[in-house]
């Protein structure tokens, strides 16, 4: 099977494609979001620390 | 508890102590990672490349590996979100009411997911991208529950009293589950019965089955290293001021 006829899907390519391309973004995004949530929850606490300690 | 073994309950006890389940969860997420990635990549190659084409509904039918697992994790990740709902309101574990929240994004994913492959699925089957069916409309219900969780949990500013308003809600939406798992034998629809599901003969081939089964647990683990992330946020946000997280800031600094 050629890349081409892989990608045509059987003409079907219009609804099997954006079908997996959502469900590979909803699954990324749960799983980006709480790690780039914790960072940035980690980089306020440090300045809070560092306020505290230059007090 | 007395009817609980004390190794057990000690271990539950360890296990469910901030600090501890955070070391735990950071030891065990590469690993689930790697097994993730594998099955991923074996199902996705069995389910797109080695699988035939579809006597009926040609290449439109591979659709099913995504749609399939995000259904059954949808309904699966709503049982866990109960489950830890029963927890948390009768031994007022912390640990479970952070499972609980944590889960019900992943959940409202994956309800998203079967509803939009859904219908992707339906357009060119169907000729349709929905109908008021009872399969289709028990699972928007279940994505309005997952949200209702979501919604309810941030609008009650004290967490220990989100967490109890949440579980109830958890608990009540389960009676939800039966309906949109028998809702294609209780009513005339327009969705298909199960195929997979009934075990001693599934209406499927052999070759079409083994990716399903591979999306399948590899949806499961997605599901394992997803919630443990959110866990993670979660126990943080809620012990900002506790001295394992000082103690971790440092590290880190």
């Amino acid at each position: 099977m050629s890349w081409e006829s892989f990608w045509y899907m059987g003409g079907y390519a219009a609804y099997v494609w954006p079908a997996y391309g959502v469900t590979a973004l909803v699954l990324a995004a749960n799983l980006v979001w709480p790690v780039w949530q914790r960072k940035q929850l980690f980089r306020q606490l440090a300045i809070k620390q560092k306020r505290a300690q230059s007090k | 508890m007395s009817w609980i073994p004390a190794p057990v309950s000690r271990f539950f006890h360890r296990t469910s102590s901030p600090p501890h389940f955070y070391a735990l969860a950071d030891r065990f997420i590469p690993w689930l990672t790697a097994i993730f990635l594998l099955l991923l990549g074996a199902g996705l190659y069995g389910g797109l490349y080695l699988a035939p084409t579809d006597y009926q509904q040609g290449d439109s039918y591979r659709i099913i590996y995504i749609h399939v697992p995000a259904a059954w994790m949808s309904l699966f990740v709503y049982v866990m979100m109960a489950i830890m709902g029963g927890i948390a309101l009768v031994w007022r574990m912390k640990l479970a009411e952070v499972m609980l929240i944590s889960s019900a994004p992943i959940g409202a994913g994956f309800t998203f997911v079967a509803l939009v492959t859904g219908s992707l699925w339906g357009k060119p089957m169907w000729g349709t991208w929905w109908v008021w069916d009872a399969r289709l409309t028990s699972e928007l219900i279940l994505l309005f529950l997952y949200l209702g969780v979501i919604s309810l949990y941030g609008a009650i500013e004290d967490k220990r009293s989100a967490a109890r308003a949440v579980s109830i809600l958890a608990l009540v939406g389960v009676v939800n589950i039966p309906i949109i798992h028998y809702s294609v034998e209780w009513w005339n629809t327009l969705h298909q019965p199960a195929t997979v599901s009934k075990l001693d003969k599934p209406s499927i081939h052999i070759t079409m089955l083994v990716p399903l089964l591979l999306m399948a647990i590899a949806f499961k683990f997605y599901y394992l290293i997803a919630v443990l992330q959110a866990a993670k946020l979660e126990l943080l946000k809620r012990e900002t001021s506790s001295q394992w997280v000082k103690n971790m800031l440092e590290k880190q600094a």
